[in-house]
This record gives C-alpha cells, sequence and structure tokens, in this order.
C-alpha cells in the first residue's frame, strides 16, 4: 500500500513537473537510457548536471560584477550553460537562458540582470523539484 | 560486413566491427565513437545513448586528449562526435584536424542552431550537425556517415588511380612519372572528400554512378599517365597494349586505352594540322609546366597560333589574343604545354577540387577539375587569380610545355586586336571587355568583368592573354597556366580543339556532373576564391587565363582568376543565356577561353581561351545551377559576349572543327566512356 501510494505519489509528482513546464521531452530521453544496468542513470545525470552548472553561474556573476560589461562573454557562457541545462531538459531554465541571451546580444545591461536572478531562482527551484522527485521516485521503487 | 562494398578501407573497421560484436552482421553494432564534449552532463549522455545503441564509446572532454587518441590509435575509431563550443580548442578546428590527419567522419553537435553554425560546419566538412541536446534517434543512424566515407573514399582512390570502378579495392598508385601522383591526388581525395559533404555532390554522384557501371573516368591524373606512356613509347610506337602496360592502371583495359588513345591521336593530328607547332600547342593549354603561367601569352600564343593555323580564328584576332597574351605574359618562353590542357580535359572529368573549400584545392593539383566544384558564384579577382595559381601550377605540373611560347608570342604581337573585337569585348562587360588587355597589363582579370568577358565570350577575351590561348581553334589556351598567380595549379590546360573537345566534354561531363549536383559552376568560382588563398586548383583554364593575367599584371594573379572565372561564369551565363551549349562555367571558363572551340567548357578553363567560347560549340550541355553564377555572369558577362563574338567570327571556321572534333562526341554529357 504504501508503495503503491509512494509510487502514485511519485508519479503525479513526475507529472506535475513535465505539465507545470519545467520539465520536457529531453527528459523522456534520459528516463528512457535507464535499464537494469543503470537504474538511476537519471538521477546520476541530474547530481551530474548541477554540481557542474554551478561554474557557470558562478562565472556569470563574476561577470556581471566586471567592468566594462561584457556581453559577449555573458552570452557565450550562458549559452554553455544553456546546452548543458537543455540536455536534462530543464525547459523553464533554458526559457530563461534564452531571454538572457537575447539581452546580452542587444546590450540591454538591466535586462540581462534582471534575467539572472531569474535563472539563478529556476535552477534552484528545479534542483529541489528534482531532489524530492528522485527521492520518492527511490522509496517507491 | 555485408555492407556490399568491399573497400580496402573497411578492413580495419570491419574487421574491429568484427571483433567487437564477434558478428559482422551486427553491424552497426559495435561501431567505435570518440565523442568530444567539454560539458560532463553531456558527454554522459551521449555515452549512454551511444552505448545503448551497440556503439563502441570513448569519451573525453578535451580536443587535445581526443587529438592524442586518434594519433595513437590510428584505425581505433570510426567515427568521431564533437561539440563545437570546447573550452582548448574550437571544435571546427579538431573537426578539420581529424579530416586532415584521419579522415574518419565527424559530426557536429551544439545547442547552438543558427544557420550560420550550422553552415560552418558543413564547409568544415563535417559529416552532420546534431543540435543539442541530442536524441536518440539521431545518434541511432551515424553509422551511415562511416558507411558512406568508405564508400566514397574507396571510390576516389580506385578513381585515382585507374579511372575505372572495375577494381574498387585497389589502391594502386600510379607510376612515379606521372606528374599528379596519385598519392597527392589522394591527398587530394581525401580532403576532398571531407569537403565533399559540402559541396562535391557531383563528384560523389560520379562516383556512384561509376560505380554503377564500368566506365573509364580519363581523370587528370589518368590521361596524365597515358600521356606519359605514350611519350614514353613515342606516339608511333605507342600501341595501346605497351601503354596500358606502362600505365599499370589496375582495372584499364585495353580496350579503353585504346580508344583514348585514338581520340589523343586525333587532337594531336588537328594540332599539327593547324600548325607545326601544334604538338606543342596541343599541350600549350597548360601553360609552361614550370614556373608561373607568366607567359600566358606564350599559351596563348600557343593557342592562337594554333587556331590561326588552322583558320579558325582569323589572324588578327589571333594576333590580338596572343598578343593580349603575350603581353601579359611576356615572360612566357615556353608555351604551356598542350598537354596540359587535355589533362585538363580530362581532369575535368573529376573535379575533385573542392574550390569552396579551397583548403583541399591546394592540394589538389590533380584536382583541377574540382575546381569547378567549387566554384564560387563570385569569382573576383582573387579567385582568379587563385584559379592562375593553380593553374600555373598545374601547368607546371603538367606537362611538357612546349616552347611554343615563343612562337605564340610572335604570333601576339603580330596580332592586332580587331576593332569588331574590342567592339565586342567591350559589348560584353562594357567596359570590362576592353579592359581585356591584350598587352596592357591591367588586371583586366582582377576585375570579375573581363573575366566574365573572357568567359562569357571565350572569343573576346582575345584580348586578355589568357585568350591566347586560342592557339587552337578549339583549344583553350590555358593562359592561366603562365600567370603563376594565385592561382592554385589550375590546370587551365588550354585546350586545342581537339583538347578542347576533349576537355570539352569532359568538362561537361564533369560540368554535368558538377551541374547535377549544382555544383558544377560552384567549383570553378571557387576556384577562384580559393585561388586567393592559393589553393591549388587545377583548374587550367585558370592557368591559362593566369597566364594571361600574369601578364596584365605581376600580380594581377587575381585578375586572372577573375578572368578565368569570368570566363567560365561567362561560360555559364552565356551559356544559360544564350541556352548554348557552354562548357559548364566552370569548366568552362577556362575553356571558354578556348578559342574557336566555343567550348565553353574550355573557355571555363582557359579564361585566355574564352576566345574560344562558341555558343553553339560549346555543348556545355547543363547549365547546371546557373544560379550561383549569377553573381559571377553578370559581371562577367561581357566576357561571354566577347566570347561569343569571338566565336561568332570563327563561326564559319568553327564549326567545321567543331565538327570534326567531334565535340559532339565529346559532349560531357557524352562523354564516350
Amino acid at each position: 500500500m504504501e508503495g503503491h501510494q509512494l509510487q502514485h505519489q511519485a508519479a503525479c509528482m513526475r507529472k506535475a513537473l513535465f505539465d507545470q513546464g519545467y520539465l520536457d521531452d529531453q527528459f523522456l530521453q534520459l528516463e528512457d537510457l535507464e535499464d537494469e544496468a543503470n537504474p538511476n542513470f537519471v538521477e546520476e545525470v541530474v547530481k551530474l548536471y548541477y554540481s557542474d552548472s554551478a561554474r557557470f553561474i558562478r562565472n556569470i556573476e563574476l561577470t556581471l560584477d566586471k567592468n566594462p560589461f561584457d556581453f559577449e562573454k555573458l552570452d557565450d557562457i550562458m549559452h554553455q550553460f544553456k546546452g548543458s541545462s537543455s540536455s536534462i531538459g530543464a525547459k523553464k531554465l533554458k526559457t530563461e537562458c534564452t531571454q538572457f541571451q537575447e539581452y546580452c546580444k542587444i546590450g540591454n545591461f538591466e535586462g540581462c540582470m534582471r534575467t539572472f536572478q531569474e535563472v539563478k531562482q529556476e535552477h534552484a527551484v528545479l534542483k529541489k523539484k528534482l531532489e524530492s522527485y528522485f527521492q520518492l521516485a527511490r522509496q517507491a521503487r | 560486413m555485408d555492407l556490399g562494398v568491399k573497400p580496402v578501407s573497411f578492413t580495419s573497421s570491419s574487421a574491429s566491427w568484427k571483433s567487437a560484436d564477434g558478428v559482422p552482421d551486427q553491424f552497426p553494432a559495435g561501431l567505435r565513437v570518440l565523442v568530444v564534449d567539454d560539458d560532463p552532463t553531456c558527454l554522459r549522455i551521449l555515452e549512454k545513448m551511444l552505448k545503448n545503441c551497440l556503439y563502441e564509446v570513448t569519451t573525453c572532454n578535451r580536443a587535445e586528449v581526443a587529438l592524442k587518441f586518434l594519433r595513437d590509435n590510428k584505425n581505433g575509431y570510426d567515427i568521431v562526435i564533437s561539440d563545437v563550443h570546447m573550452p582548448d580548442m574550437d571544435g571546427f578546428k579538431l573537426l578539420e584536424h581529424v579530416g586532415l590527419e584521419m579522415d574518419l567522419p565527424v559530426i557536429m553537435m551544439s545547442a547552438d542552431d543558427s544557420k550560420n553554425v550550422v553552415m560552418k560546419g558543413v564547409t568544415h566538412g563535417a559529416c552532420d550537425y546534431l543540435i543539442k541536446p541530442v536524441r536518440m534517434e539521431a545518434l541511432k543512424n551515424i553509422w551511415q556517415h562511416v558507411v558512406r566515407k568508405k564508400k566514397h573514399e574507396w571510390k576516389e582512390k580506385d578513381f585515382e588511380q585507374s579511372g575505372s570502378v572495375d577494381e574498387v579495392e585497389r589502391q594502386h598508385k600510379p607510376p612515379e612519372d606521372v606528374d599528379y601522383s596519385s598519392s597527392a591526388n589522394e591527398g587530394n581525395w581525401k580532403n576532398s572528400k571531407k569537403r565533399k559533404d559540402e559541396e562535391d555532390e557531383a563528384e560523389e554522384r560520379d562516383d556512384s554512378s561509376t560505380l554503377k557501371k564500368p566506365r573509364v573516368v580519363w581523370s587528370v591524373e589518368l590521361h596524365q599517365q597515358f600521356v606519359t606512356a605514350v611519350n614514353q613509347l613515342g606516339i608511333d610506337k605507342a600501341v595501346p597494349k605497351k601503354i596500358l602496360e606502362l600505365m599499370n592502371v589496375p582495372g584499364l583495359t585495353r580496350e579503353n586505352v585504346a580508344s583514348h588513345l585514338q581520340k589523343y591521336r586525333l587532337y594531336l593530328r588537328r594540332l599539327s594540322g593547324v600548325s607545326q607547332h601544334q604538338n606543342g600547342l596541343g599541350s600549350s593549354f597548360m601553360g609552361p609546366p614550370d614556373a608561373p603561367f607568366g607567359p600566358m601569352s606564350s599559351l596563348s600564343g600557343v593557342d592562337l597560333q594554333a587556331l590561326a593555323a588552322s583558320g579558325q580564328l582569323p589572324p588578327q584576332s589571333l594576333a590580338t589574343i596572343q598578343a593580349a597574351a603575350l603581353g601579359r605574359a611576356a615572360t612566357k618562353s615556353a608555351i604551356p604545354v598542350p598537354l596540359i590542357d587535355q589533362r585538363n580535359i580530362f581532369s575535368f572529368e573529376n573535379p575533385k577540387l573542392r574550390f569552396l573549400d579551397g583548403q583541399q584545392q591546394q592540394n589538389n593539383n590533380s584536382k583541377q577539375v574540382s575546381l569547378l566544384h567549387g566554384i564560387p558564384t563570385n569569382m573576383d579577382s582573387k579567385q582568379l587569380a587563385t584559379l592562375h595559381q593553380s593553374a600555373q601550377s598545374f601547368g607546371s605540373m603538367n606537362m611538357h610545355v612546349h616552347s611554343q611560347a615563343s612562337q605564340s608570342n610572335s604570333l601576339l604581337t603580330q596580332m592586332v586586336q580587331p576593332p569588331s573585337r574590342a567592339q565586342i569585348l567591350n559589348e560584353i562587360n562594357g567596359s570590362h571587355a576592353l579592359n581585356l588587355p591584350s598587352s596592357a597589363g591591367q588586371p583586366v582579370l582582377s576585375q570579375a568583368v573581363p573575366n566574365a568577358v573572357l568567359g562569357q565570350n571565350g572569343i573576346e577575351n582575345v584580348r586578355r592573354p589568357a585568350f591566347t590561348s586560342v592557339s587552337q581553334p578549339s583549344t583553350v589556351v590555358d593562359f592561366s597556366r603562365s600567370q603563376s598567380t594565385e592561382f592554385p595549379e589550375n590546370s587551365f590546360s588550354l585546350v586545342s580543339n581537339s583538347g578542347i573537345s576533349n576537355l570539352t566534354s569532359k568538362l561537361q561531363d564533369e560540368v554535368n556532373s558538377e551541374m547535377k549536383a549544382s555544383r558544377g559552376f560552384v567549383p570553378n568560382y571557387d576556384v577562384f576564391n580559393d585561388i586567393n588563398q592559393n589553393r591549388t586548383q587545377d583548374w587550367r583554364l585558370q592557368d591559362v587565363r593566369s597566364t594571361f593575367e600574369a601578364q596584365q599584371h605581376s600580380n594581377g594573379r587575381g585578375s586572372l582568376d577573375v578572368s578565368s572565372s569570368v570566363l567560365i561564369q561567362q561560360q555559364f551565363s552565356s551559356n544559360q543565356k544564350s541556352g548554348q551549349n557552354r562548357i559548364p562555367p566552370v569548366r568552362k571558363a577556362a575553356f571558354s577561353v578556348a578559342d574557336g572551340l566555343g567550348n565553353t567548357s574550355n573557355i571555363g578553363q582557359q579564361l585566355s581561351s574564352s576566345l574560344v567560347d562558341n555558343p553553339s560549340r560549346i555543348k556545355a550541355e547543363r547549365l547546371p545551377d546557373m544560379g550561383f553564377q549569377n553573381g559571377l555572369f553578370s559581371e562577367h558577362f561581357g566576357q561571354e559576349d566577347l566570347m561569343t563574338a569571338i566565336l561568332k567570327q570563327q563561326q564559319g571556321g568553327m564549326e567545321p572543327i567543331e565538327n570534326e572534333f567531334g565535340f559532339d562526341g565529346y559532349h560531357l554529357d557524352n562523354l564516350p566512356v
């Protein structure tokens, strides 16, 4: 029962993540890769992502602090960050990244700053959600 | 491996596949993939995906490391997947390295899906470009690139060697005495292969079509071997059997040689019929093998002479042309070797030059033909220069340049540009036509127009030294040859009449094939572009042009190139415009110079010979996507007109020649195999 309940909860949580736009198709691709040999593949990848993506955030912050403002570099870092995020299916995060890049392209410092905050927030929110989900999913197994 | 191919090159990979799976039938399982991406998340995901496809995966997060892996284990991988954006080395750079050193198929990846980046991947030779995030489906089919590449590789090798598809797996290397060593070609081929994706569809097509039916493609290299063998034996004693033995090309039959010899004999006869120096003339297309084709005049002189001699070309025109050519290439002492243009002709068949990439071009002398492939639509002087260079190099490579140059020089000096010609020229390009400085060292070529004029009219370009190649009515002189302008070895061998016809046909063939790929024209143009970059393009035509151009301007290389390119373009455009069978611009440009011949194809080659651009003559059947030529043509139209005008002048005389040369038979399209 409990197991069933947990499973149900996990399933709901997962569904919500998709419905609310946090995750997209790519996440499904990751799930498809899971097999007996790698039962926690998705979780592993997400962990890997979060440990790696922190440096992007950091780099952007450093670059934002510098003067004069280097839009190109920001765009560059963000591009990589976006690529990484998209590979785990982080939909909302990806959108924010794109927005940030748009501001970079037109040289809008304010826009960049604002969007970056969004990016950071999304990044953190998703992390929490996924962590909860994985935990639940593991328990439910 | 039940791939249905039996490439030699497959052995290692197939072996590895086999070993990986234990069962060859498991292909593509066991495909050895090297993945390079600095992002650990992506790398991990890709690795898993590829493993799920049953591929053998090696990952690394640095390009340098990847190269090390590849170098240490030359045959250890079948395909490389690399991210574009990497901290230590640009993905495109890695792509180039891999292509040059290992010649493996490389797939690029990036989150960036903007057109220019994707285009960059294509132009650098990536066989595919994946947008991140990469999906499983995209990776499942990457094995096709491996198969395709191997298949092409050995088709090319095979072609290089023997020109026949009979023995695909051969890696035969032609005898050393051949100017175009197969190894060089192979190298070129490899490069071109890389570029293949991007531009040489025609090539591939040729390959594949060749594969399907046993057709001997008389590539430049092959023809070179043939000529060498013939010369060794002595034209009188040259019998197919002995030639075949000397050539030692696997897969080539006595019949192939016999028919080719027949054509060659006809060609020589025509040359000699035109003038005593004919023999040289024939070869003069190519311009002096040595050096820069500087003496375009020699080229043109020779050609012109030939032309004049043959009565095809009005003496004045001839003189004019020659003068022009001479003027440019005053130094030319040796007339471009007629053989050259033969080569051109033949080489045209294998337009492996990828001008587009330009990269390859440099490598390929043998790839002369490839000029056609990569011909950029915009030929500018620089390009011409490039062409010249190539032409020149080609010339040097080519054959023996006879010292026809001296002869032609004299001829040239005598020639005075007929006013009509000038007019024509003028018409054509407007001022450009005039620009074809017969004697003026003006870098006519530098302007697209002159080239265009050359290209187009082939005839009118007489002015241009390049045109002097008119020597033979049909021979397109590779003026460019003399010009060692930047042209990457474009062996613009002006094709003498017979040569031209051959050339035309070859060109046509090439062009056709290229055209089909809608590349045909492009190569020429590209060549020019590349020329600037000093690519070696075996653009004979260009050589011719360069020859002239060289005269025009010392560094007018570009111009020559331009002119050749223009010619070529002209050709195309003229073809298009006139609906004539101009030789595919690319080639034709060189050929167009081929006076009298009106072989547009020739003109392409020989900008100088653009004189020859006989609209009717050039049966350039295909006006392949003239689209790209548009840029060129518009400017070069003048050339075309010039050529046309010239051609027209010679029409009367030319016509017979045309028939005589059996152009019809040589239409590229119909190039007998």
